[in-house]
C-alpha cells in the first residue's frame, strides 16, 4: 500500500544503499529541512486563510473573495506585498537584537516541529524524550518575544514584551502538569509510545474526568501560551496598538506572523496527539469490526483532522470572547488553574497507579 | 517615601495614547503616566479636530448655522439640530405643527438606537471582542436605511429647519420602522447573551472606573455615564420638550457607578428608545410637517438657551442675538467634554486595559469634545 511511512523508507533505503552512511543522514537533513520550510510555507497559507474566513463567517461577512477561486490565493497577494515592503528599523533599536528576534521565534517554532508525528511512521525524530524536549523548546519563544519588546525602543512594545513574558512563563505550568498526567498514564515520554498507547482508545475517553479536566487545561494554557484572544494581552491592539511587534514591518512582521500561527498548529498538534490520539484512529476496546473500518480512513487525514478542528476551536475562542486584563489572567492561572492542574495530577496518579483506566 | 499619586517621577513610564491609536475613536491624546501597568495620571490633550465650529455658526444665518452642529457629534447629528432648531424656534416664537414634533421625536430616538449600536459594538471591540462591530453595524444599518429614504442622508441627516423638518415622512417610513422594530429586539436579546452575560466581559466592567454621584454632578458629568451613578439627569424627563412630556417611558438610572452599570444604563436606553418609537409610530397626527416662517429670520436682541438630551448626554445652545440676521455669539454645551474631564479621576490606580474600558463606556465622540 503506498503511504507515507512507505515513501519515507524506500527513500531512506536508496539514500543508505548509495552513498555512505554520513552522507546519507546528511542529505535526508536537508530534505528535512526543505520539508519543514515547505510545511511551513504551506501552513502559514492555510491558516491564516482558515482564520480569516473563519472570522468572516463568524462576523457575518464573506471574507477575502477577489484573489484566486474563492479567495484562496489571498495569503499569496499578502505574503508577496509584505515581502516587497521595507523591512524598517527603528531609531534608537538595538539592531542586532532588534533582527534577531523573529528569527528566533521562527527557529524554535520549526524546532517544535521535530518530534511531531504527521502520520503513520512519519516523524522526523523519534526522540525518547519528545514531551520533555517540545515543553523545553517551546518556552524559548518568549526569549524571542522579549527581545523583540525590548529592542524595539518602543514603550508599547516594552508592555507588550512584559506582559508576554509573565503570561507565557505562568501558563507553561499548566500546560506542563497537563502534558505530565499523559506521561503518567503511558509510562513514555516517546511520542511513538503514547500514540501506541491509544491504540485501544483515547486518552482523553480511557482517562476519565480527570483526562477531560487536563485537556481543557492544557487548551486553555496553550491559547495563552500562544498568544491568543482572550490572552492576547501581548498584542491587545486596543490597549498597545501592536505589542511586541509594532515597530516590525515587512518580511520581519511576516515572519511573527507565521510563527504565531505556526505555534497554533504545534500546540494543536500536540494536544491531538495527546488527548486525541494523534493519526491513531477511533478504536473502541476490542470491537475488532468498528476499529478495522475506521482503519481504513488513513492515518494522515485522522491527524490532520484532530489538528485542524482544535485550531477552529482556538479560533472560535478568539472571534468569541472579550480580552483578559493582566492580572486577572495571571490569577486565572495562579489561583485556578495551576492547584487545579496539581489535584488533577493527584488524580491522574491514582488511577494510573490503581490501573482504573481502560 | 511615600508620593502623592498624580506627581511624575523617576522612572514612571509615560506614554502617548493617540492622537493615532486604535481605542481613542479618532484623534484624542491621552498622556498617561504609567508605573508599571498601573495608571497614576490621564490627561487629555485636546485641539487635533478644532475646527471652531461655533465661530463658523457665528457668521452663517439662522437657517444656516444649524447643519454646521451635525459636525459635531456626528452619531446624534439629528439630535444636535433639533437642539439648534429649538433654540431659534424659543426666539422666534414659532410655533412647530403636532405632526412636526412627533416626526423629530421618532427620529431622534431612531438616531439614539443607531448611536449606541455603534457604541455598544466599539465598546466591545475596546474589551477585545471584535465580532460584535459587526452585529452592531448590521442593525445600525437598517437605521441608517430608513434615515436614507426620509431625510436622503445617512450620517449627518440635516432634516431639521427652525419651524419643523425639512420634507415629509417618506411613505414607506412607517412599515419599515415597524420592521425594523421588531428585528432589533430578537437581535438585543442577541447582543445580552454574546456581550453582557459574558464572565471575562463581567469582569472587565464591574468595580471598574467607579464614579460617585458626587463626583459624577461636580465633573458636569451628564447622559449615561451620570446616569450610571444614580444621578436623575435625562433633558427628556426634567425639562421635557416636543412631546416627550406625553410619552411613557422610564428614566433608566443604575446605582453602581462602574462600567457596567453605564454599559446597563445604554442597553436600557435601547430598550426605551424602542418603547417611544412603539408609541409614537402609529399616532403621527396629520397636518403641517413645517410651519410657516419668514424667509428670513431675525431673533430679537437677547439672550436663549435650549437643551436636549443627545446619545451622550444634555446638549446646550447658547445664542446671544443683537438682532441682526447672524447670531452675535453661539456656544454649545457638549456633553463628551464634561464625561471626559472625569476620565483622569476614574482611571487613576486601575491598568492599560482599564483605561480603555472606562473611555469605551464614557462613549466619547471626539469632534464632540473639541467642536
Amino acid at each position: 500500500m503506498l503511504s507515507i511511512e512507505n515513501i519515507t523508507h524506500s527513500i531512506d533505503a536508496w539514500l543508505n544503499g548509495t552513498f555512505n552512511p554520513t552522507v546519507a543522514v546528511l542529505l535526508e537533513s536537508l530534505i528535512v529541512g526543505f520539508c519543514v520550510i515547505g510545511l511551513f510555507a504551506l501552513l502559514g497559507l492555510i491558516l491564516v486563510l482558515m482564520e480569516r474566513k473563519v472570522s468572516a463567517y463568524m462576523q457575518i461577512r464573506l471574507g477575502p473573495n477577489r484573489v484566486g477561486p474563492g479567495g484562496t490565493l489571498q495569503t499569496v497577494a499578502d505574503t508577496l506585498k509584505l515581502a516587497m515592503k521595507e523591512g524598517l528599523t527603528p531609531d534608537g533599536a538595538d539592531k542586532f537584537l532588534f533582527n534577531l528576534a523573529p528569527f528566533l521565534v521562527i527557529v524554535v517554532a520549526m524546532m517544535i516541529l521535530a518530534p511531531v508525528a504527521f502520520a503513520k511512521g512519519t516523524q522526523i525524530w523519534d526522540i525518547n524524550i519528545g514531551v520533555l524536549y517540545i515543553s523545553a523548546v517551546s518556552s524559548l519563544s518568549v526569549i524571542g518575544i522579549l527581545m523583540a519588546g525590548w529592542a524595539s525602543n518602543n514603550k508599547y512594545s516594552l508592555l507588550g514584551a512584559m506582559r508576554s513574558g509573565a503570561q507565557i512563563v505562568s501558563y507553561e505550568l499548566s500546560a506542563g502538569l497537563s502534558i505530565i498526567s499523559i506521561v503518567v498514564l503511558t509510562g513514555s515520554l516517546r511520542i511513538s509510545d503514547i500514540i501506541a498507547s491509544q491504540e485501544d482508545g483515547w486518552w482523553i475517553f480511557k482517562g476519565h474526568i480527570p483526562a477531560v479536566i487536563s485537556f481543557i487545561i492544557f487548551i486553555i494554557a496553550v491559547t495563552a501560551e500562544t498568544n491568543r484572544a482572550p490572552f492576547d494581552l501581548a498584542e491587545a491592539e486596543s490597549e498597545l496598538t501592536a505589542g511586541f511587534h509594532t515597530e516590525y514591518s515587512g518580511m520581519k512582521f511576516a515572519l511573527f506572523f507565521l510563527a504565531e500561527y505556526v505555534n497554533i498548529f504545534i500546540v494543536c498538534a500536540i494536544a491531538a496527539t495527546l488527548f486525541l490520539g494523534g493519526w491513531m484512529p477511533l478504536h473502541i476496546g476490542h470491537w475488532a469490526g468498528f476499529n478495522r473500518v475506521m482503519d481504513y480512513v488513513p492515518s494522515s487525514l485522522w491527524f490532520t483532522g484532530k489538528t485542524f478542528f482544535l485550531i477552529f476551536l482556538i479560533m472560535w475562542f478568539r472571534w468569541t470572547f472579550p480580552r483578559l486584563r493582566i492580572d486577572q489572567l495571571l490569577n486565572l492561572e495562579w489561583k485556578y488553574l495551576l492547584p487545579m492542574s496539581m489535584v488533577n495530577l493527584l488524580l491522574i496518579t491514582l488511577i494510573a497507579i490503581k490501573g482504573w483506566h481502560f | 517615601m511615600i508620593q502623592e499619586v498624580g506627581t511624575t517621577e523617576q522612572g514612571d513610564l509615560v506614554v502617548n495614547l493617540g492622537p493615532q491609536h486604535p481605542s481613542t475613536h479618532g484623534v484624542l491624546h491621552l498622556v498617561v503616566t504609567l508605573n508599571g501597568e498601573t495608571i497614576k495620571k490621564v490627561e487629555p490633550h485636546l485641539g487635533y479636530i478644532h475646527r471652531s465650529i461655533e465661530k463658523m455658526c457665528e457668521s452663517l444665518s439662522y437657517r444656516q448655522f444649524i447643519y454646521v452642529t451635525s459636525r459635531m457629534d456626528y452619531l446624534s447629528s439629528h439630535i444636535n439640530n433639533h437642539g439648534c432648531a429649538l433654540c431659534v424656534e424659543k426666539g422666534m416664537q414659532i410655533e412647530v405643527p403636532p405632526r412636526a414634533k412627533a416626526i423629530r421625536v421618532l427620529m431622534g430616538e431612531l438616531t439614539r438606537l443607531a448611536s449606541h449600536q455603534l457604541w455598544w459594538g466599539a465598546m466591545a471591540m475596546d474589551i477585545g471582542a471584535l465580532t460584535p462591530f459587526f452585529h452592531a453595524f448590521r442593525e445600525r444599518e437598517a437605521i441608517n436605511d430608513i434615515m436614507e429614504e426620509t431625510c436622503g442622508a445617512r450620517l449627518t441627516m440635516n432634516y431639521m429647519v427652525p419651524g419643523g423638518v425639512m420634507a415629509d415622512l417618506h411613505p414607506n417610513f412607517q412599515k419599515r420602522v415597524k420592521e425594523f422594530i421588531n428585528f432589533f429586539r430578537g437581535k438585543l436579546h442577541e447582543y445580552d447573551e454574546l456581550v453582557t452575560g459574558n464572565i471575562i466581559f463581567k469582569s472587565r466592567m464591574e468595580g471598574i472606573g467607579y464614579l460617585s454621584p458626587e463626583d459624577a454632578v461636580s465633573y458636569g458629568c451628564t447622559g449615561p455615564t451620570a446616569r450610571g451613578s444614580g444621578v436623575s439627569c435625562d433633558i427628556r424627563k426634567l425639562y421635557p420638550y416636543e412631546v416627550y412630556g406625553e410619552l411613557q417611558f422610564e428614566e433608566v438610572t443604575a446605582t453602581g457607578g462602574d462600567c457596567f452599570a453605564r454599559y446597563m444604563v445604554r442597553m436600557q436606553e435601547m430598550r426605551q428608545s424602542i418603547s417611544i418609537i412603539e408609541q409614537l409610530i402609529d399616532n403621527i397626527p396629520e397636518g403641517q410637517f413645517q410651519a410657516k416662517t419668514k424667509a428670513v429670520l431675525k431673533l430679537p436682541k437677547g439672550e436663549f438657551y435650549s437643551r436636549v438630551e443627545t446619545a451622550r448626554g444634555e446638549f446646550g445652545v447658547y445664542i446671544i442675538s443683537e438682532g441682526g440676521t447672524t447670531p452675535y455669539r453661539i456656544k454649545f454645551r457638549s456633553p463628551g467634554f464634561s464625561n471626559l474631564s472625569a476620565l483622569d479621576h476614574m482611571a487613576r490606580g486601575h491598568k492599560i486595559g482599564d483605561l480603555v474600558a472606562i473611555m469605551g463606556t464614557l462613549d466619547l465622540v471626539i469632534p464632540d469634545i473639541d467642536r
